[in-house]
Order: C-alpha cells, then sequence, then structure tokens
C-alpha cells in the first residue's frame, strides 16, 4: 500500500511538474504530521491549508492575489523548525506560525532580525502581548495568561465569588509551556485565597499514576491542566479512574481537543476546557470548504478533520492571516506584500462580529482589535464542556475577558526584563 | 598514484610520526582547511549556517568528546545530553553575570565547569564498568536535565524556564544573537573546532592518551603495567566532558540561541552522539567528524531531495527519511562495524597498493 502511494504521489509530482505562480502571498506551515504530537499537528496544519484553498478556489485568491502555503514538516523538534524557517524565509513568507512554544522562542529574536511577523496564536511567549518591546511577534486573540485567569473566573462564577481555602492543582507539562500559567495562578491565589498546588508531568506523560496518586490524596477542589499530546488523554483516563469530577477538571485550549477525550469514552463526560474559538462545523464557512475543497478533492491530508477542534483553530489561524493581509494591502495599496508590510496589517487588524459573519463564521470568536501596545488581542475565552454520548464539545458561556488588573502588570514586569537582558528600545511612543 | 609514499622521505623522528606522514594527504588536509577557512565564510548563507554547518561543526565536537570517553577509553556513556546541558547552562550563567566577559572565554570556562562535573560522575567508573557505568551516566543524563528544570537559579528565575543567550561580540561582531552574521558564527565554531580536534589528535597520540588506550584493551593488565586507573579514567572523563561542555556551550549560545532543558538536551541528544561515534568510528578523530556529518547531512540532503526536489508530502518524506537513514545505519554497520573512519583507512591502503594490489 505505501508502495502503491508513494508511486502514486511521484506520479502526481511530475504530472503537476511545473512552478506555481510567481506573484503570490506565501503562507510557511510548520507542521507536524509526524512525531509524538502528530495527532494534534495534522487537524491544525489541515484547517490552515484548507482555508487557503478555499480562498483560492473560491474569491481566486486575497483581492485576486492566489496564496501559496509552503508546508515544512518539525516533528515538533526544535533543531528542524529553525531548519524550516531558514529554509522558507527566502520564498517570500510573510508570516510564521511556529506552532510549538520551543520554536516560537527561537523565531523571536531571528524573525524579528529578519523583520517577518510572527504569530503564536494563543502560545508562546506571553509577554509578547507587549507590543512595545516586541515589534514582530503577535499572539491575538488571548495568552496562557488570559487562559488561567478566565479558567479562575469560571470557578469564581461557580462558587459565587468565594473561593478562599479552595484547593487548585495545576496538572502541567514540564517545560516552558507548562510553566507558563504558574506565576499568574500564583499572583491570582494571593488575590483570591485559594491554595495552589503544582504537578509537573515530564515529557510525554504517558506515565502520571504518581501525579494522580498525589491528587487522590490531596483531594483538590479542581485540577487545571496544561498538558499537550499524549499526556492529555492518560491525564483524563486516570481522572476518570480515580472517579473524579469531570465538571470540576478543566484543561487549556491546547487539552480540549477529540482526541484528548475519546480515549476515556464515558468517563470523560463533563470534562471542560477553555478556548478562544467557537466549536463545532456549524458555521456557513463550512458548506463552502465541502462545496469548493472537499467535493474537488483539494482537502488537505486525509480530509477526514473537518470541524475538530484543532482543525477549527487551524481555520481560524488561517483567516486572521488571511484578514491581516486584506488589511495590509489596504494599508499599503498594494496587492503583493512584503512581510514589512504584513507586520503592518498585523497591527492594524480589525474584525468585529460583522465581518466575521461575512466571513461565514458567525460567533466563531471574540472581536479583534490589535495595536501597537497591545500584540496579545482582547484576551476574551470561553469554557466548552464535552458530552460524551454526543460526541461534541459545547461552549457553556459567552467569550469574558480575563483579569487584567492582575496580568497587565505580570506581562509588563516580563516583557521589560526582557528587554533590559536584549537591550530593546521601547516602541509606540 | 594520488597516493603514495614513494618519495616522500623522512628525515626526522618529528617528520616521521607527524599526523599525515604522507605529502598527498598533508595536502589534502590543508586544501579543506584553506577552503573551510577562507573561501565558506564568503559564500555562506543563513540556511547553510543554521542548518548546515554550524550543527555539524557542534555535533562533531561533541563527538569528539565523547570519541575520547568511548573510543579511546573504552567507558561506555549515555550522559551526553547531559553534560551538553550543563556546558549550555554554565555559558548562559557566564554570560549573563559577567557581561563584558568576551564569549570565547565564556566557551571555554563552560567546558571548564562541564570538565568538573564530568569527574564527578566518573568517579563510579573506577567501581563500575560496561553496562553498569552506561545505567549510571544514565542517571547523570536525567538528574542533570531534572536539576536545571528544577532549580529556578539556573534560568534566572524567568517565568518559562527557557534560557536565551544575550549578544556578544569578539572584535565587535557579533557572534551570539539573532543578529550574528553567518560567517562569524560559522568562524567562531570553526575555529574551536579545528583548535580542539587538533589538541585531541595529540593527547591521543601521548601518554595521556596511551594511557587511555590501555585501559580501554584491558584494564588489568594496563594496571600491572603502571597505569593508574584512577588517573586515566578520571581523566578521560574530564577531557570528554570539557568537549562535550564546549558543544553543548556552542549549541546554545551560537547555534540555537534559546534552548529548554527537557527538549533540547533529552536521552535523544545522547544517543544521537553515541551513534555518531559509533557509526563514524570509535577511537578515531576522523570518525567523530564523520559520523556527525552522516547523521546531521543525511536528514537535511534527504529532505531537500525529497520535498524540495521531488515535491513530496511533507509527511510521507520525513517517514521515508526516517526510515532510510535507519537502513543506512544498519548497512553500514553490516558492511563495516568498525565505522565510516575504518572505510576511509582500506581505502588508503587499496590507493598504496594500487594498481598492483597483492
Amino acid at each position: 500500500m505505501k508502495l502503491s502511494k508513494l508511486a502514486m504521489v511521484t506520479v502526481a509530482a511530475a504530472m503537476v511538474g511545473g512552478t506555481p505562480a510567481l506573484a503570490d502571498l506565501v503562507f510557511p506551515s510548520l507542521s507536524y504530521r509526524t512525531g509524538p504530537y502528530a495527532a494534534g499537528g495534522i487537524p491544525f496544519a489541515d484547517g490552515y491549508a484548507d482555508y487557503f484553498t478555499l480562498l483560492n478556489e473560491r474569491d481566486g485568491g486575497i483581492n485576486g492575489v492566489e496564496a501559496r502555503v509552503l508546508e515544512c514538516e518539525t516533528g515538533y523538534n526544535t533543531q528542524k523548525g529553525v531548519e524550516c524557517y531558514e529554509s522558507t524565509k527566502g520564498e517570500g513568507s510573510l508570516l510564521y506560525q511556529p506552532l510549538s512554544t520551543g520554536i516560537t522562542y527561537q523565531l523571536i529574536p531571528k524573525a524579528t532580525a529578519d523583520g517577518i511577523p510572527v504569530h503564536s496564536m494563543g502560545y508562546g511567549r506571553t509577554s509578547a502581548a507587549n507590543g512595545k518591546i516586541f515589534s514582530h511577534v503577535f499572539n491575538y486573540p488571548g495568552t496562557y495568561w488570559d487562559a488561567a485567569s478566565i479558567i479562575v473566573n469560571h470557578i469564581l462564577d461557580e462558587n459565587g465569588g468565594d473561593v478562599k481555602g479552595k484547593k487548585i492543582a495545576l496538572v502541567y507539562h514540564n517545560s516552558a509551556y507548562g510553566k507558563e500559567p504558574i506565576r499568574t495562578l500564583e499572583e491570582l491565589a494571593k488575590k483570591h485565597g485559594y491554595e495552589l498546588t503544582l504537578i509537573p508531568v515530564d515529557h510525554p506523560g504517558q506515565e502520571q499514576k504518581s501525579q494522580w496518586l498525589q491528587i487522590r490524596r490531596e483531594r483538590p477542589d479542581y485540577v487545571l491542566m496544561w498538558g499537550w499530546g499524549v499526556m492529555n488523554q492518560v491525564a483524563i483516563k486516570e481522572a476518570a479512574n480515580i472517579r473524579f469530577p469531570m465538571e470540576n477538571f478543566i484543561g487549556v485550549w491546547w487539552s480540549a481537543s477529540e482526541n484528548d477525550v475519546l480515549p476515556a469514552g464515558e468517563g470523560a463526560n463533563g470534562y471542560k476546557a477553555v478556548t478562544f474559538h467557537g466549536v463545532g462545523s456549524d458555521f456557513p464557512v463550512f458548506d463552502d470548504i465541502k462545496k469548493h475543497v472537499v467535493d474537488t478533492g483539494k482537502a488537505a491530508g486525509a480530509g477526514d478533520q473537518i470541524g475538530t477542534v484543532l482543525y477549527n483553530r487551524g481555520l481560524y489561524a488561517a483567516m486572521l492571516a488571511a484578514e491581516a493581509a486584506r488589511t495590509a494591502q489596504a494599508l499599503h495599496n498594494t496587492k503583493d506584500l512584503t512581510p514589512a508590510q504584513m507586520r503592518d496589517g498585523m497591527e492594524a487588524l480589525k474584525i468585529d462580529a460583522a465581518r466575521l459573519e461575512e466571513l461565514g463564521l458567525p460567533g466563531f470568536g471574540p472581536e479583534i482589535n490589535v495595536s501597537c501596545e497591545n500584540h496579545g488581542g482582547p484576551g476574551l475565552g470561553a469554557i466548552q464542556q464535552w458530552n460524551a454520548s454526543d460526541g461534541t464539545w459545547t461552549l457553556i458561556n459567552d467569550f469574558g475577558p480575563a483579569d487584567r488588573a492582575v496580568i497587565d502588570p505580570l506581562i509588563m514586569e516580563d516583557s521589560l526584563a526582557f528587554a533590559k537582558e536584549n537591550n530593546i528600545p521601547e516602541r509606540c511612543n | 598514484m594520488l597516493y603514495r609514499e614513494t618519495g616522500d622521505f623522512k628525515s626526522s623522528y618529528a617528520a616521521d610520526q607527524q599526523t599525515f606522514p604522507i605529502r598527498s594527504e598533508r595536502y589534502l588536509f590543508w586544501g579543506a582547511m584553506v577552503i573551510a577557512f577562507l573561501v565558506v565564510p564568503f559564500f555562506i548563507n543563513d540556511y547553510w549556517e543554521k542548518s548546515v554547518l554550524v550543527p555539524l561543526l557542534v555535533w562533531s565536537m561533541a563527538a569528539l568528546g565523547l570519541n575520547i570517553l568511548t573510543g579511546y577509553c573504552g567507558q561506555v556513556s549515555l550522559g551526553t545530553g547531559g553534560f551538553m546541558a550543563v556546558g549550555a547552562y554554565a555559558c548562559y550563567k557566564l554570560m549573563t553575570a559577567f557581561p563584558d566577559l568576551n564569549i570565547f572565554i565564556v566557551v571555554i570556562l563552560s567546558g571548564g565547569v562541564t570538565a568538573f562535573v564530568g569527574m564527578l560522575f566518573g568517579l563510579p567508573s573506577l567501581r563500575i564498568k560496561g553496562f553498569y557505568l552506561a545505567v549510571a551516566t544514565l542517571a547523570a543524563q536525567f538528574f542533570l536535565v531534572w536539576l536545571f528544570n528544577k532549580v529556578p537559579w539556573f534560568y534566572n528565575y524567568s517565568a518559562s524556564g527557557q534560557i536565551t543567550a544575550p549578544e556578544r561580540t569578539i572584535f565587535g561582531i557579533a557572534v551570539t544573537g539573532a543578529s550574528a552574521p553567518p560567517w562569524a558564527t560559522y568562524l567562531f565554531c570553526l575555529t574551536l573546532v579545528f583548535l580542539f580536534a587538533w589538541i585531541a589528535r595529540n593527547l591521543t597520540r601521548g601518554t595521556l592518551g596511551r594511557s587511555w588506550m590501555a585501559i580501554r584493551d584491558m584494564d588489568i593488565a594496563a594496571e600491572i603495567i603502571g597505569v593508574q586507573p584512577l588517573k586515566a579514567k578520571i581523566s578521560a572523563f574530564a577531557v570528554s566532558s570539557f568537549y562535550i561542555g564546549v558543544a553543548g556551550a556552542l549549541y546554545f549560545s551560537v547555534w540555537l540561541g534559546a534552548v529548554e532543558p527537557t527538549e533540547a538536551f533529552g536521552i535523544n541528544v545522547s544517543f544521537l552522539v553515541l551513534f555518531m561515534v559509533i557509526i563514524g568510528g570509535l577511537g578515531s578523530i576522523l570518525g567523530s567528524f564523520l559520523g556527525a556529518a552522516f547523521l546531521t547531512l543525511m536528514p537535511v540532503l534527504l529532505k531537500n531531495v525529497m520535498v524540495g526536489g521531488l515535491g513530496w508530502p511533507t509527511d510521507l518524506a520525513a517517514h521515508f527519511e526516517i526510515m532510510l537513514v535507519g537502513g543506512l545505519i544498519v548497512f553500514f554497520l553490516i558492511v563495516e562495524p568498525h565505522g565510516l573512519a575504518q572505510l576511509w583507512r582500506l581505502a588508503k591502503e587499496k590507493l598504496r597498493l594500487w594498481p598492483f594490489p597483492y
């Protein structure tokens, strides 16, 4: 089977042959369709590619200029990610979505030096939200610190605003990614008086017996999770095994896909996670994708991921990128963009409810208003809950704000420390 | 014809015992060095620097270090990743604590710190051997990575636990940080690797190297003829860790610029360097370079051929690349169990006899 597929691909490659049109908008996709995190990487990469295919097929590109997705396999590996960046940046790449905390940290200084914008959507370095320091890095529509605060807000709502003396445990991937929310949760603990327990899980997180034994012993009222890949599935299964009440188990948006809850079966029913975009395929844009992309056989990958959480996230990332490109085209009154113009477009990006409606994604995400100072977006999030019998996620509240009074000073502190270490002057003055 | 001893007369012991006794080989070596130092810097770009040449140099340095310990002294080590982490974190702490210190000195000092840590973890080698020692060094690997992840002092209390290399210059030219020109980082690594490969070659030919090899070949016999196992083994650990520490410092500061311990210095790094040494050739300086080249350049080459040249989907190419590299490793180990360096040695023997082999 492998051989026949291989042969087919070779023939197809030989048939297509010629190079694509030169004047196009290049969006590199540093995907990971292989390796331990492939289950999360494939749907995102498919969603990202399919949205651009849709724009090309339906509208003939972005304002008439075709978009080209340049895919490069990273395997979620930082060194390969750097290799991908170096090999694609010469092709006129407009915008990088590094899709891994490690690669993001690599690209922040490199891309800034090369003048290419980076969009780490809901991941990467949280303090990059401070546009005064990070000129080329964007992490709208929300950051990990927003996520942590939104989860705590949800817990506050459930307890009538008082969580004094409650115990909250954080199960996290023991890496830069997993450690991100700790500072915020500690600050919030001081403010609201809950007790925070930190429970690290080492990569890849296939074995978590001792962590969940600790949870069983300490009986926290809530468990938060910052996990990725196989760690999520194992944690949810372990939680089901110790009969931890699932509605008190809340994950970040990267611990919130179908891959994570399905293995636990019925046991995962009621599991919650924070999200910054809508769930399901009940949006008009999916009809267009079916008509222009799937039915014409142009879907990326196997085409079986449409409507899953991570597919939607890839789609959303592509939509934001395309809208930023449109903004840049209007701003600079040109059709072919340079990375510098793309950066200006991202900084001037405005997406309101009416625009989302036009794009066929009504209510899919919060309104976005990027400015020179604020690259972190509105920082709004909603809570989604898993229904195991239907196999669907549903949003159980509206997109709500994070506690800015706690988060903004933290962002300031961390970004200024970075600026001092690297001698970066403040912008936007 | 090309490679002959005929007519190449030596009139002193020094000439007779030099590293490259045959004239054409000497010319080949110096020719390669001239190209590496004087030609490549003018043509290097970001891609060649960050994806090909600097990785090659960094891994060569690490493989040299492990080859001293495993190839020359016979002590199997699975702690390479951990020792590279020591080099990287020493480099980071020194860079941030003494901003005015020259980066060259910082890298050398990082090697020194790693040498000290390596000696500590080398102490068990006096009692345990073989697989048991491998397990003891494996403990070093996990302990060190855990330590750098756990103690915030090592990463200057940053929120994420990542360490980022600030910009440092030599003669006013940046060699670390994002704005460092490709030729500068390349020349910086090349100079260090050239210098330390030279030292390694001569160390292994002298008293110290001979005592290592005596211990490797039969430790009891070596002890009886007067080689001190303590001195030989600990010095092998120290020198090897020094090299690995320098490699770790370059890996962090020059190549990547930002690392986090669990991903950048995991057990896979230890295995990668061990494979480089085995494929390249145990107990061979050239082998360290060949092994590093095989395992760093082959994947990049295959990827460029399959994705760039043939236009395959990236995931298919990635899977195929894993299979192909694995297959090639097995093939080379079957065809030549002593590594790529032995192939080169055999080729030279054949050339000497050509065209009248016996």
